[in-house]
């Protein structure tokens, strides 16, 4: 077998990969360096990540799984620091790696302007998941505040999601308007006034003189003189190709490195494919060529002939509500007119450029449903001059077809490119339908259709609807419920982001559809309204499923479940008599609970209100084990009783019972707390567990033990028991603000990762911030609400009128 | 018609509800409006859920133990779900909530 190495795990020689071992497995043994430490991803998605709307889990292309069943040996994290071409070896940092053929995909770096303070902490690019992560913390800050340098894709994309993130961004942009290479003015201004409708600053013409700060980024200058006050900078003016290895190694380097159609370097053996190449003059920036030379590649590795060739390119925004597309070359010249449609009430503008009677270019603001009905009679240079009058509206209306939305997508012919990113054209996708795929995820993976940064997921859902007819069922898209469109995530992102304090100001601004929601999202809406503002919202109780309201749990009879808090499991005669009182006064059957505490099952409604009051005068409140908040905290009985106890377990599980209990929560949390590893207290299943050892506490999180049986994942080690506390307040502060409602915590993990998880609450400035505002929403919600409802809601527990004796006339 | 007052509108919270006892079984008042009150069944006809314990929305109920969900104008079941709760007539007069127990005694007969 030949020796393959690669040099940098990116999205064009992830695809090579794919390409090879799906055609040949055998061929190659493939060493794959990447500087990174981890594998490919989908670099692209990095918005939708910042912004929320996805998780890294979602964007990794390929896994651990994937390089295992393709034998390819990973050196992850580990720099190449030279390449001898003499001796056909890769030099890593770790040792050296003989090659038959070598690949460059070293890609990119963000390009920084070298202006002062460029290198402050603070100051980012927006190319890889550590800036990504180092923008998502800097926006944990309440009211913190973003400047981004370059008003292009990405730093529009960039800005989009911060401010979705709820941080003031202001757009710094040195030409006259937004994207302008893509866009025109017009298209341009449009685009600015729907950021600033989101409440995103927009600077033209402005030049960034110096970046400030004391050890930390904290203004901005411009060269007029203006001051922006700024927590983060995100540098996004373009990208400069990653070249040095390969010109140390000798090879033709230009603005790139030198490729021929092949993807062949001037070294035979030596190929590179990506945004580090360079082909006849062209530099690569955007996603659909790489994915073309990572085909040609491929095929050339394999000795197969295929050719590589610079197309025309399309342009969509990802910034969710700004339509925007643009594609070929709309400059103006005296050969060239224009067609043009503007629609200023809706925020519609179309641009055509002709040339010789074929279309050459445009672009579209608002509304951009024919876009790609445009960029293929652009690419295939169609004469235009018989449907020139009516062109502008769209396949719709050349000859006479009717407004249906399916027709456009109908009227494309069969090699019109769907999917610009993989290449995949209306025949190749319409043949996967015919043959079986009748749904988005196996179109996916069947076309890869779709598949990559997903704005054509639109189109080919409609092709799905145009081939299968009335056999396809569009997925629903999530929602909370029927009563509006928007997902649990978009609801707590658009909660924070536009500032929504009241449940009225939530149905209004998020377009419910009902009057006042229902039984599904009104719950859902308390908890996020309570858990983002404490101490402006007020927890409503009509919004509360009947064990909350009511604080005591329904039975299958009518009657409720009363069980008080036995702080870490812990009781005394005093607690017991109480109990055993209060079980013969009001008829209990008494059962002893697998958290450790004891439940008093049977008591009617109108009892409620006395058996608390009972409880209360021997010192026990509510254990809510009824709410979406802290249940119990099981413990052992640790260092003070058990020969094999390493820590004060029991001390430890009542604190941290007292600092957490009153919290509301996205779905129940419980705790455990085991003296040693024997974990007698069943603490690797918990939300949170902490297994003492005698060096300390391991707080793992995430374990399940009913639907799902989960073990707990390792958070961190904790030396000492206050820091112990101050990591597990953190993480669940943490889950209070980011997951969907009736997640439970191994199940927001699963969507965020646990990598996240643990950069958050690891800073210790993240941390803290964390902590303080735990402690805010505890300053309102940690009371007992059995004595509350004793003193004040007494009466709501009984009927309001009792008609049972009066004659029925 | 025979009307009785059976409390204050106040003693009901906006979106709340209370329960009112009668020989013939319980009642459940519902509060949907500032000053819009329903009388209607309090007994779910499904597993006899107390539908004064559910969560209150537009004109409607969910009943607390399985989630079905009852229109109070029309005592009907909503969505997929069948069967209905007898409604009654009921109405507000200067902050007084009146139930008309006539409509009571028919349906004993």
């Amino acid at each position: 077998m030949q020796k393959l190495v690669v040099i940098g795990a990116g999205m064009a020689s992830g695809r090579v990969l794919e390409h090879l071992f799906e055609a040949d497995p055998d061929a190659y043994e493939v060493t794959l360096f990447n500087a990174e430490p981890r594998g490919n991803y989908n670099r692209i998605m990095l918005s939708p990540v910042l912004s929320g709307e996805k998780s890294y889990g979602e964007i990794v292309t390929h896994d651990d799984t994937w390089y295992g069943r393709n034998d390819v040996t990973c050196r992850f994290g580990e720099k190449v620091v030279a390449v001898d071409r003499a001796r056909k070896v890769v030099i890593g940092e770790n040792g050296e790696v003989p090659y038959d053929k070598l690949v460059f995909g070293t890609g990119s770096s963000a390009f920084i302007i070298p202006c002062p303070g460029h290198d402050l902490p603070g100051v980012v690019a927006f190319r890889d998941l550590e800036d990504t992560s180092a923008m998502t913390e800097a926006s944990a800050r309440p009211g913190a505040k973003a400047v981004v340098i370059g008003g292009g894709l990405l730093g529009l994309e960039a800005a989009a999601a911060l401010r979705l993130r709820g941080m003031e961004v202001t757009v710094l942009h040195l030409m006259g308007h937004l994207m302008e290479r893509q866009l025109d003015e017009a298209a341009g201004y449009l685009l600015r006034k729907d950021l600033e409708r989101r409440g995103i600053t927009v600077m033209t013409q402005a030049s960034t003189k110096e970046i400030r700060g004391q050890g930390r980024v904290e203004q901005v200058v411009l060269e007029d003189g203006t001051v922006l006050e700024a927590d983060i900078v995100v540098m996004a003016v373009g990208i400069r190709p990653q070249v040095q290895l390969a010109k140390e190694a000798g090879l033709a380097v230009g603005r790139a490195i030198q490729v021929d159609a092949q993807m062949r370097t001037s070294d035979p053996d030596v190929f590179a494919v990506g945004e580090c190449v360079e082909f006849e003059g062209h530099l690569f920036g955007l996603v659909a060529p790489l994915y073309d030379q990572a085909k040609v590649l491929a095929k050339t590795l394999l000795d197969e002939e295929e050719t590589f060739a610079v197309k025309e390119l399309s342009t969509k925004l990802k910034v969710t509500g700004c339509d925007l597309f643009s594609a070929g070359d709309f400059a103006e010249g005296d050969s060239r007119e224009d067609i043009v449609f503007r629609d200023p009430a809706r925020g519609v503008y179309k641009r055509l450029v002709l040339e010789d009677d074929r279309l050459v270019g445009a672009v579209m603001y608002g509304d951009t449903a024919d876009g790609n009905w445009f960029f293929s009679l652009i690419k295939d240079g169609t004469d235009v001059s018989g449907m020139r009058d009516t062109l502008i509206f769209g396949p719709a209306y050349q000859g006479g077809a009717s407004a249906d939305p399916l027709s456009a997508v109908a009227a494309l012919p069969d090699d019109a490119e769907i999917c610009g990113c993989n290449g995949v054209c209306k025949g190749t996708i319409v043949a996967a339908i015919e043959g079986g795929a009748g749904d988005l995820p196996s179109l996916r993976a069947k076309t890869k259709a779709s598949a990559s940064c997903g704005t054509c997921t639109g189109l080919v859902e409609q092709l799905l609807a145009v081939t299968l007819g009335d056999g396809y069922a569009a997925p629903a898209a999530q929602p909370v419920c029927g009563c509006c469109d928007l997902t649990h995530e978009e609801v707590r992102r658009l909660i924070r982001a536009k500032e929504l304090k009241s449940q009225p100001a939530v149905w209004q601004e998020l377009g419910w559809k009902t009057v006042n929601g229902c039984h599904v999202c009104r719950p859902a809406v308390n908890f996020y309204l309570l858990a983002d503002w404490p101490l402006e919202y007020r927890d409503d109780p009509q919004s509360r499923f009947v064990n909350e309201r009511n604080h005591a749990n329904i039975q299958k009879d009518g009657t409720y479940s009363v069980m008080p808090r036995m702080w870490g499991g812990m009781t005394d005669a005093n607690e017991l008599r109480a109990i055993a009182d209060a079980a013969e006064k009001y008829g209990a059957a008494v059962k002893v609970t697998g958290g450790q505490r004891i439940d008093l099952l049977g008591i009617r409604k109108e009892d409620l209100p006395a058996i608390w009051s009972d409880l209360n005068d021997a010192g026990m409140v509510s254990g809510h084990a009824y709410s979406k908040g802290l249940r119990t905290v099981k413990t052992c009985v640790g260092s003070d009783w058990c020969r094999f106890g390493t820590q004060d377990s029991t001390g430890l599980g009542i604190r941290l019972e007292k600092r957490l209990w009153g919290s509301w929560t996205p779905h129940k949390v419980k705790l455990g707390v085991s003296g040693c590893p024997r974990n007698c207290a069943e603490a690797t299943c918990k939300d949170i567990g902490i297994v003492c050892v005698d060096s300390g506490y391991q707080i793992g999180v995430g374990g399940a033990a009913g639907m799902d049986v989960k073990e707990v994942e390792r958070l961190a080690e904790a030396a000492t028991e206050a820091e112990a506390i101050d990591l597990v307040v953190a993480f669940v502060q943490l889950y209070r603000e980011n997951a969907k409602y009736l997640d439970r915590p191994y199940r927001w993990i699963a969507k965020v990762g646990l990598d996240w998880v643990k950069a958050q609450v690891l800073d210790p400035e993240v941390r803290a911030g964390l902590i303080a505002r735990f402690d805010i929403s505890q300053s309102v919600y940690q009371h007992d609400p059995w004595a509350d409802h004793v003193q004040t809601r007494r009466a709501a527990y009984a009927p309001l009128a009792d008609l049972s004796l009066e004659a029925a006339e | 018609m025979s009307w009785i007052d059976i409390g204050a509108l106040e003693d009901v919270p906006l979106r709340g509800t209370r329960l009112v006892k009668t020989k013939l079984g319980c009642i459940g008042l519902f509060r949907t409006g500032e000053a819009e009150v329903f009388a209607a069944s309090n007994t779910c006809p499904h597993k006899g859920g107390p539908l004064n314990e559910g969560i209150v929305h537009g004109r409607r109920v969910t009943c607390p133990l399985h989630n079905m969900v009852f229109d109070l104008e029309t005592g009907a079941a909503q969505g997929a779900d069948e069967g209905r709760i007898e409604t009654f007539p009921v109405r507000i007069e200067a902050g007084r909530i009146l139930l008309d127990v006539t409509a009571l005694a028919r349906s004993a007969a």
